[in-house]
């Protein structure tokens, strides 16, 4: 099978997801994006779109563009142009309401070690706009075995448990739109599969929230996400389905396609050339 | 402006004290020694002096007003490092809070910690060594209102510059009281002052305040002439209120497009 490799965006597929921005079944739509500090460029021209009910792999080497793509989405990196649309709000335009649809998890972003759990997860409902906080954070504190720490400080907490209470915080405001960078980073295999097990729960029960997931753990990438977009250099090379495109292009699995991106993601354009 | 995301800033900095003795001393203990210091000072002086010239109302109640200046200024810087300490700024303006709401709640947070600190001066103060503050009259209201202002644009400016250059600038801003206060004429009139010290003197709301406390233990037309000196006071407070805003604000603004605020916790960031 001859491997295609999806060209930058061409102007009619963008257009229609413009046009989806505004559309029920979407999300996040991101159309244009691009980044650059000075001369060098971290994101170029991304376009790409998230549905509820749909768990979106972000992949791509150390340096590849994924955080400066989910920092642009979370509103802490402006854009040098492009768009963002989160459930149909433009983030340039109206801030606070689009990130009152938004929740994010990350290992770089714990939560203050000098609060308790319970502190700091009242603070960020009360942030989110919770309309009842209490019973929220008691819901999030068993369905993540946080109950017995909910007085304790967060900094003095494992790193799987801070992962959790970050989780928590990530789920307080039923997020439309849940951005996770390397959730599970921190975590053993077991906790790890357990708290894969919760998010898809989570995004199957609401079957309103979509998820943009980053990780280096491609067996996981597999088994959490219904999509994944390859970014490399700033851009997006492959999107498709994680179980069938290492296939498509000739390796045995995502993690080898994975490499293959990594080392040689010229090559592989070049063969989508010819 | 949503008031439950400020008042979750204020929230914060309420489990913060309630979990840390460390933090609430401090809130009292330094005014305290200061009123106690300067109040035996007072005394001293009132004792040693020929012409019998009260020093009680002058230099304790300069005292009392400049700690209050410091510590409201002292309590919006407070309440922001608390964020650059725990490194929570990825957290908090990724989430719905606007800058205005941010800032709205470290003032209140500053409300709550300055207030702690008047209390303890003002029952020191006028227990121990007597000082009224029925003296001062209706006035006492406007010079707390201008210093309190005036303390808050000095907290949100010097915010905004630990923002730009990094937390290692927190060491720039607690001197900035004390730089200030030579130019307030805290402890003598500003015609003490050398001419080009008096022209620097009268762009600081501060210098208003202290010369109207002189003018009105001194009686006379000195009051009527404070009025409008206070109420000038009062208008570059605002004017200074004004622009740390705007300057925070635009600090900010960059510190987005520059993308500071997602990689903000390095000892420098410049």
């Amino acid at each position: 099978m001859s491997p295609t490799l999806p060209s930058p965006p061409h102007p009619a597929k963008v257009a229609m997801m413009e046009e989806r921005a505004g559309s029920l079944s979407t999300v996040l739509s991101v159309a244009h994006l691009r980044k650059n500090y000075g001369a060098t460029v971290a994101v170029e021209d991304v376009s790409f779109q998230v549905d509820r009910n749909e768990i979106v792999g972000l992949l791509g080497p150390n340096g590849a563009g994924k955080t400066t793509t989910i920092n642009m989405i979370l509103g802490v990196l402006e854009p040098a142009a492009g768009t963002i649309h989160i459930d149909g709000v433009n983030l340039a335009e109206a801030r606070s309401r689009a990130l009152e649809a938004t929740n994010f998890a990350a290992v770089y972003a714990p939560l203050p070690g000098n609060l308790t759990v319970q502190q700091n997860l009242m603070i960020f409902a009360m942030l989110y706009g919770v309309a009842k906080p209490g019973p929220r954070i008691e819901e999030l504190l068993e369905k993540f075995d946080l109950t017995a720490f909910r007085g304790t400080k967060c900094g003095v907490l494992s790193s799987g448990e801070q992962t959790r209470v970050c989780l928590a915080k990530a789920l307080l405001n039923h997020p439309k739109l849940l951005l996770l960078d390397e959730p599970t980073a921190s975590l053993d295999p077991a906790t790890a599969h357990e708290i894969r097990a919760k998010i898809r729960a989570f995004v199957g029960r609401d079957d309103t929230c979509g998820v943009l997931w980053t990780s280096h753990n491609m067996y996981e990438v597999e088994e959490v996400c219904n999509r994944v977009l390859f970014l490399s250099h700033g851009r997006i090379l492959l999107d498709g389905d994680p179980k069938t495109l290492p296939r498509d292009y000739g390796k045995s699995t995502l993690e080898e396609l994975f490499i293959a991106v990594a080392r040689e993601p010229l090559a592989l354009e070049w063969t989508e050339a010819k | 402006m949503n008031p439950r995301r400020t008042f979750a800033i204020l929230l914060r900095h309420v489990y913060l004290l309630r979990g840390s003795p460390a933090r609430v001393v401090p809130l009292f203990a330094w005014v305290a020694i200061d009123i106690v210091l300067w109040g035996f000072i007072t005394k001293y002086l009132n004792s040693v002096a020929q012409s019998g010239f009260n020093f009680v109302p002058v230099l304790l109640g300069a005292v009392l007003l400049w700690d209050f200046f410091t510590r409201v200024m002292q309590g919006v810087t407070m309440a922001f490092f608390e964020d650059v300490w725990s490194r929570n700024f990825l957290n908090i303006f990724a989430s719905p809070l606007s800058i205005v709401e941010y800032l709205s709640g470290l003032v209140l947070s500053c409300i709550m910690t300055s207030l702690v600190g008047l209390l303890a001066m003002l029952v020191l103060a006028s227990t121990i060594f007597g000082l009224s503050f029925f003296g001062f009259g209706l006035a006492f209201v406007p010079f707390l209102s201008i210093l309190f202002v005036f303390g808050i644009a000095l907290g949100i400016a010097g915010s905004a510059v630990v923002l730009r250059l990094g937390p290692a600038a927190e060491w720039l801003i607690w001197p900035i009281p004390a730089l200030v206060s030579p130019f307030a004429g805290v402890f003598y009139p500003l015609s003490t002052l050398p001419e080009w010290m008096r022209i620097v003197a009268r762009a600081v709301p501060a210098s208003y305040v202290f010369e109207g406390m002189r003018a009105i233990i001194a009686g006379g037309s000195g009051q009527l002439r404070s009025g409008a000196a206070m109420a000038w006071g009062a208008a570059l407070a605002l004017a200074y209120l004004a622009g740390a805003v705007w300057l925070f604000t635009a600090t900010h603004r960059r510190a987005v497009r520059t993308g500071l605020i997602a990689r903000y916790s390095s000892e420098t960031v410049t």
